[in-house]
């Protein structure tokens, strides 16, 4: 059966994963893959799922890492009610922002979420509990149940057992009564309200859920890494999300999974991917490279809109697809 | 199995203090995180990297018979991808020295991974001075200026030059409030006053209105406590509304770089205060000029701070043969600085190198003789005067 | 001195036309966003980008072959529509047919691109760019000095805007432009070639994002980074306005920079955010936005 397959699939994945530290994988490097992978996931069930692209989901990320931070170094609680204040704030944020953009659609639901999240980073930027543009540093890991966080391995498992249930999660809810209404609210929104449902409630609900889980991946972000910055919240970090979704393949499970680490990787080795196309073809420009993320990111969203549309995981399952379908007798 | 390795390897570092001398990896690894392409990229960036790299050179590339490495990356002002490239260059990398450039959050945040991993972190670029202040840690260096320093350069300096009343333009964010605080404190102290202030959004394009509230108040100075590009357009700005021709512009954060966006023409009379500026003397000349056939600009402060920090790191390691953070901080804070850069002493108790600074004012299109002249050094300004002193540091470290 | 909430009346007018320049340039700006969207059914979010290579264009060709500004005022337009031409036959019109997403993300990635560009060849610390001799100076109104250039500024924009309002409205072509966007396939078995009309108007968009770019040059920084914080501002005021009627594209826009400007004077820590905050109680009460028809 097609679910049991799956489960078996993601249970490989995530065992796998379990095992990297001991493979030789710099453990900071793949906590902070899986933290923007449940970004990318959470973002994925708003725009692959339910049709509704977010200009502006950093302001969930950042706002969740602000207050996870502020929870844990300021008021002193133990992690996971640090975790869950950093999941309620965003959750919070997702519904003052869904309420305001659902009332347009499509462009217009677009623009509105950039518009917010904007507002938020200037408000962002004027707090005196955000730091400013010194940021929120020092954030204490504590413990979980007697485990002490400040090593990097035992963090990494709560990481990974986090992201999980994030994914979990999202499959759930993806593939419930409540996640085929979303789906048919993307395929065709007018049958949708035909056939009695309150499109506006869904898309609502769709929105806090993304929000929340985006906030999910921001608290624990701060956890691993110690600091909240106002890069969270910047509006570069929103469309950060949107080429990783896009990258990956929009609509797909493991598709922002992919994504993610395919642009945080970009990001941490551009300078050295500059260097050794530099050294390969003897053109001293692309030693520049690594100073432009802005503009190697660009081309990558421009080449995936016009030619990869499906993105990495969409392309390999239209190919597998294929594949499939081919009788025997031509494959030779 | 990297991982238990590099664990390993920690473990063996720690059991090498207080054992004999030791450099780890038998390399000298030095580590540079800038932001090399946005809005701070012309005062450090990739031109700071190269004024590294001249002062490896010029030590022969060896130390205490040790082969120097050299890595750099943009952090892209991201204190994510600064805090992140800095673990993953002192756990798996090697890296012995991490010198941090622009953006006081990446700064803070480098900070802590340095302090962690017990290796140290010279921060030259940023300003903030809660780097020897509440975020001070025993692997700090805070090398080349801080907002206090800029803040009582300028007010204390201009004041007692004459220009008593002051009328602030502040960014609308902790850094500009604590730059407007600061300055405001010592404009006080100096006899002067502080007529009013109006505070802007930041990134804000059009500051006319802000402006002409300014020049309402008729005040002999006007402060500018923002920074980039802020001011840039602010001197724009007031040039075009003709504030210039009543008050005096005092730019609490401002390079040479600034300057040359701007050009003499708008921003000639103006006041500010800077660590260095390569026309002050002879040796600075010699040494801004290699740096010039090398990027092709003269160098800023900070890229001048970059090469003398990494030069004393290097001095160091000759003198205790070991890149032990521990042995390296205790002897970089006991030996003196003095080169073209500075004369002076890190202070051992917060990190904080105490240099004297200057107070530039602008030169006139007339004045200046050749291409990047463009200060006049009115007034050197003590160190002890312009940073913040101990008895008044919030650093934990510091034993009052 | 007459004073109106604690501010004297000199200053307060003076504030006024201050936010009418500021006014001005959101006018160009969501006007040329407005005749994309109409006509492509894109949002162009290398309009932002477009506008800071009017404004590097200008200052090119002021550096580097010595012209004049007036004339960059024509040419810089011009090229950039050009590169409006190429962008259009080459990337944007792979995209008609599917969801109007992909456009906002294409030109969300011309963005980034062009700016890396500009950023590696330029850096960030900005341009020298000085006002034209001629509009040099300030005038003395009695309530306050109001520099010659910013008086230019808003005569130019207003009748840029006013220009395009009437072709639109008023002429054959723009008439054609307006059947295109209701029905092109009706408008084109008419035999006029709908394409053209289409990159035209992306064209005639961008060209004027530039006009606005050389227009800021000499009162702003010219930096690969200027266009980027404006063109969320100009959403909002896309999304305030409602993308329907020209008119109110330009209505919107100047009323929005007098707003923006009576805020700096009377409470000037919500500048930034006034914009958004209107942007919010519009989409509270009127979701069509002030002048938008319901879709």
């Amino acid at each position: 059966m097609k679910s049991k397959q799956t489960l078996l699939g993601f249970g490989a994945l995530f065992a796998a994963i379990a095992l990297l530290p001991w493979l030789g994988v710099y453990p900071i490097f793949a906590m902070k893959v899986m933290c923007y992978a449940l970004f990318a996931c959470a973002f994925n069930l708003l725009i692959g799922f339910t049709g509704l692209l977010s200009f502006g989901h950093a302001a969930f990320l950042g706002v969740a890492a602000y207050a996870c931070g502020h929870a844990l170094k300021v008021w002193g609680l133990p992690t996971p009610l640090g975790l869950l204040v950093g999941v309620g704030a965003a959750a919070l944020m997702g519904l003052v922002f869904g309420l305001l953009a659902i009332r347009r659609a499509g462009i217009y639901f677009a623009m509105i979420t950039l518009a917010l999240a904007q507002m938020l980073y200037f408000v962002f930027l004027q707090a005196s509990f955000t730091g400013g543009e010194d940021g929120l540093q020092s954030v204490p890991r504590g413990s979980l149940l007697g485990l002490d966080l400040s090593s990097d391995l035992h963090l990494y498992y709560l990481v990974l057992a986090l992201f999980a249930f994030g994914v979990w999660l999202i499959y759930r809810t993806v593939h419930s009564p409540f996640g085929q209404v979303l789906t048919s609210i993307r395929e065709n929104e007018a049958r949708a309200t035909s056939l009695g449902y309150d499109v506006s409630q869904f898309k609502l609900l769709a929105f806090v859920l993304s929000a929340a889980l985006a906030g999910l991946a921001g608290a624990t972000k701060t956890l691993v890494l110690g600091f909240a910055t106002l890069s969270d919240a910047l509006w570069t970090t929103s469309g950060l999300v949107i080429l990783m979704t896009l990258v990956g393949g929009m609509g797909t499970m493991t598709g922002p999974m992919v994504g993610a680490l395919v642009i945080v990787a970009l990001e941490d080795k551009i300078g050295d991917l500059g260097k050794a196309l530099a050294d390969a073809s003897g053109i001293d420009w692309f030693n520049g490279l690594g100073e432009s993320v802005s503009l190697v990111t660009g081309l990558i969203f421009i080449a995936c809109v016009l030619l990869f549309r499906r993105g990495v995981v969409g392309e390999l399952g239209a190919l597998w697809e294929k594949m499939r379908k081919t009788p025997d007798k031509l494959r030779a | 199995m990297k991982f238990k390795l590099s664990n390993l390897a920690l473990a063996g570092l720690f059991a090498s203090v207080g054992a004999q001398a030791q450099i780890s990896g038998d390399v000298v690894k030095i580590g540079f995180l800038t932001d090399m392409a946005s809005v701070y990229a012309d005062l450090d960036g990739a031109g700071g990297a190269e004024a590294i790299k001249m002062a490896i050179a010029d030590h022969k590339g060896m130390v205490a018979g040790k082969k120097i490495e050299f890595v750099f990356a943009d952090h892209q002002n991201k204190a994510d991808v600064a805090a992140s490239k800095a673990r993953e260059w002192f756990d798996t990398q090697g890296v012995d020295l991490l010198v941090g450039g622009t953006n006081s959050g990446a700064a803070l945040a480098m900070a802590k991974v340095a302090a962690e991993k017990k290796k140290p972190f010279i921060s030259i670029g940023a300003g903030s001075a809660r780097l020897t202040n509440e975020d001070c840690t025993p692997y700090t260096i805070h090398y080349a200026y801080d907002t206090v320093a800029l803040a009582n350069g300028t007010g204390s300096a201009v004041t007692k030059g004459g220009g008593k009343t002051w009328y602030f333009l502040t960014a609308d964010y902790a850094f500009g409030t604590s730059l407007q605080a600061d300055a405001t404190t010592v404009i006080t102290k100096s006899g002067g006053k502080v007529l009013g202030s109006v505070k802007h959004p930041l990134n804000a394009s059009d500051f006319s209105s802000f402006l002409l509230q300014a020049q309402g108040s008729g005040a002999q100075i006007l402060g500018l406590a923002n920074a980039g590009g802020d001011t840039v357009n602010a001197i724009k700005a007031a040039n075009e509304f003709g504030i210039t021709k009543s008050m005096k512009m005092a730019g609490l954060l401002m390079f040479i770089n600034d300057i040359h966006s701007l050009g003499l023409k708008t921003t000639q009379g103006m006041y500010m205060t800077d660590s260095w500026y390569w026309n002050e003397s002879p040796e600075a000349r010699a040494w801004a000029r290699r740096f010039f056939e090398k990027v092709k600009r003269m160098p800023s402060s900070v890229q001048a701070a970059d090469y003398s920090a990494v030069s004393h790191y290097l001095d160091a390691i000759d003198k205790t043969k070991t890149d032990d953070g521990d042995k390296i901080m205790a002897a970089m804070k006991a030996m003196p600085v003095n080169d073209f850069y500075a004369q002076g002493t890190v202070r051992a108790q917060d990190g904080r190198f105490v240099h004297d600074m200057f107070l530039l004012q602008v030169k006139t299109p007339a004045e200046s003789t050749e291409p990047w002249d463009y200060f006049k050094v009115v007034q050197k300004i003590p160190g002890e005067e312009a940073y913040t002193k101990l008895s008044e540091s919030k650093c934990p470290l510091v034993k009052k | 001195m007459t004073e109106v909430f604690g501010v004297p009346l000199p200053a307060l007018l003076g504030q006024l036309l201050l936010g009418l320049v500021n006014g001005s340039f959101y006018a160009m700006l969501s006007l040329g966003l407005a005749v994309i969207f109409g006509m492509l059914n894109i949002i162009n979010f290398a309009h932002g980008a477009l506008y800071m290579m009017g404004a590097f264009f200008a200052w090119m060709g002021m550096e580097y072959l010595g012209l004049n500004y007036w004339a960059m005022l024509v040419l810089s337009p011009l090229a950039v529509g050009l590169i409006g031409v190429l962008i259009e036959r080459l990337l944007l019109q792979w995209l008609y047919r599917l969801d109007h997403l992909y456009g906002l993300l294409l030109t969300f990635g011309l963005t980034l691109a062009a700016e890396g560009v500009f950023r590696s060849f330029y850096g960030v610390g900005g341009q020298q760019f000085a006002v034209p001799e001629a509009l040099q100076g300030a005038t003395n109104l009695g309530f306050m000095i109001l520099p010659n250039y910013r008086a230019w500024v808003v005569l130019a924009s207003i009748t840029v805007c006013m220009a395009v309002w009437l072709v639109v409205e008023k002429t054959p072509l723009g008439a054609l432009l307006r059947a295109g966007t209701e029905n092109p396939a009706l408008v084109q078995a008419f035999g006029v070639n709908v394409p053209r009309l289409v990159t035209l108007s992306y064209a005639g968009g961008v060209a004027l994002a530039a006009f606005a770019g050389v227009l800021a040059a000499p009162i702003l920084q010219v930096s690969p980074l200027m266009g980027s914080n404006l063109i969320i501002v100009v959403f909002a005021v896309v999304v305030i306005g409602g993308m329907g009627s020209i008119l109110g594209s330009i209505l919107t826009g100047l009323a929005l920079g007098v707003v923006e400007g009576l805020t700096k004077v009377f409470y000037p820590e919500a500048s930034n955010t006034v914009v958004f905050v209107i942007m919010a109680l519009v989409l509270m009460v009127r979701p069509a936005g002030l002048f938008g028809k319901e879709k």
